[in-house]
């Protein structure tokens, strides 16, 4: 007859074939973003984003301070609205920071480079649900070669 | 005539490859073709998962850890050149769910638990003990075969997926741990990249067909052994052998129909 050790060690190999599977489905396929307790929410509005991913890290001079927790679209003004939750332990940052979409490397992915703008008596810091005013879009190689196409033909 | 003898051991050998599959395939349609028992079947079906699967987990498990490791850190070495190296996420994930799960899996259990059926069934042909089940009206095909088979069938595509997600998070070791790969980027990328359908899908078909080749292969051999020691010895190695080249052979038709567009 079977013992019981041995049904006990088949049903474990089922649960872990059924737990690779789901790790596969689920976690190949989905990351949770810490949100909560350990970070604060800032808005950016961009007019192009270009390849920037939900999950995408946010650097100051090349450390990650945060990630991008979503990526919407402003339905009023049909503008890429982009969510970024940033880390408690950064909260020192002026409402005069700029946010820039940079790309790491010339094939490398796009991340948002956030650079400190400077500090004044009535210049307030960054606080959950704020908005950086001052964005600079993704380079859209297509575009700049259109716009020096563009150049090139009216200086004739 | 040299000649005649030729072209005799030519259509000799192609006879016997066709009696060859003839047997093979009544073996397996004598073995499944029943309605299932499940109060009787159960338990022997248990003991060979145990024996079939649970005792391969080990070394696929180590094995894919390790496949995962050096897979990254090559990987690495060449994406760095490019400033790309957020891209290993994909690359890792990509091959082992394609290629490397289900094809180093099969691999790996025809050495591992196809070996093993082969010289279990076949000492039990040779001692005879099949023999004396029939005797006792007990049908060897349904009471030793069947259940063996089903278990490998069930078995290795669980294994081929502990093997690709043990893989995946070795590759994010070395990458992510070690080589100080961006975490969100890493897991990003390879989300953006991984699909349900093309990936996760067709590696579960690749996988569930290599099972069932390689069991009927050890199956058959080990059924149908020269009962004297010699005999099996040559069946184990047959078993190791056919079942690898066939898997070999059959991952190209899969992926040639699956990723040749």
């Amino acid at each position: 007859m079977l013992t019981r050790k041995i049904e006990i060690l088949v049903g474990l190999f089922l649960l872990s074939g059924l737990a690779a599977f789901l790790v596969l489905v689920f976690n190949v396929a989905n990351v949770e973003v810490k949100s909560g307790d350990s970070s604060y929410t800032l808005h950016a509005k961009f007019s192009n984003i270009g390849g920037l991913k939900v999950r995408s890290p946010v650097k100051v001079g090349g450390v990650v301070v945060g990630r991008v927790s979503a990526i919407n679209l402003d339905p009023e003004k049909l503008e890429p609205v982009v969510s970024i939750a940033m880390d408690k332990r950064y909260h020192y940052f002026p409402e005069t920071s700029t946010l820039s979409i940079l790309t790491s490397g010339l094939l490398g992915e796009q991340f948002l480079g956030l650079t400190p703008g400077f500090m004044d008596d009535d210049v307030e810091l960054l606080v959950d649900g704020d908005s950086i005013e001052d964005t600079h879009s993704a380079l859209v190689l297509e575009e700049l070669i259109g716009q020096f196409l563009y150049s090139m033909g009216s200086k004739d | 005539m040299s000649l005649i003898d030729a072209v005799a051991r030519l259509g000799r050998s192609a006879i016997d490859l066709v009696v060859g599959l003839g047997k093979a395939g009544l073996m397996l349609w004598g073995a499944i073709a029943h309605r299932p028992r499940l109060r009787k079947g159960t338990p022997l079906l248990i003991k060979q998962l145990y024996v079939i699967g649970v005792q391969s987990m080990v070394i696929i498990i180590v094995s894919g850890l390790f496949i995962g490791m050096v897979l990254a850190l090559q990987g690495y070495n060449i994406l760095v050149g490019f400033g790309t190296e957020e891209s290993l996420g994909p690359m890792v994930a990509l091959s082992l769910l394609r290629e490397l799960g289900p094809v180093v899996t099969a691999l790996l259990f025809a050495g591992r638990a196809g070996s093993a059926l082969t010289a279990e069934l076949g000492l039990m042909k040779s001692t005879e003990q099949l023999s004396s089940l029939e005797m006792m009206a007990i049908d060897p095909l349904r009471q030793i075969v069947a259940p063996r088979f089903w278990a490998g069938v069930i078995s290795l595509p669980l294994l081929a997926l502990m093997f690709t997600a043990v893989g995946i998070y070795g590759g994010h070791l070395v990458g992510v741990e070690w080589k100080g790969i961006d975490s969100g980027s890493f897991w990003s990328i390879l989300q953006a990249s991984v699909e349900w359908r093309q990936d996760i899908v067709n590696c579960m078909i690749k996988s569930l067909l290599f099972a069932i080749v390689v069991t009927w292969i050890a199956l058959y051999r080990g059924y149908h052994v020269t009962p004297n020691p010699e005999g099996i010895s040559r069946a184990t190695t047959q078993t190791v052998v056919q079942s690898s080249l066939a898997v070999l052979a059959l991952d190209f038709l899969l992926t040639a129909m699956m990723f040749g567009q």
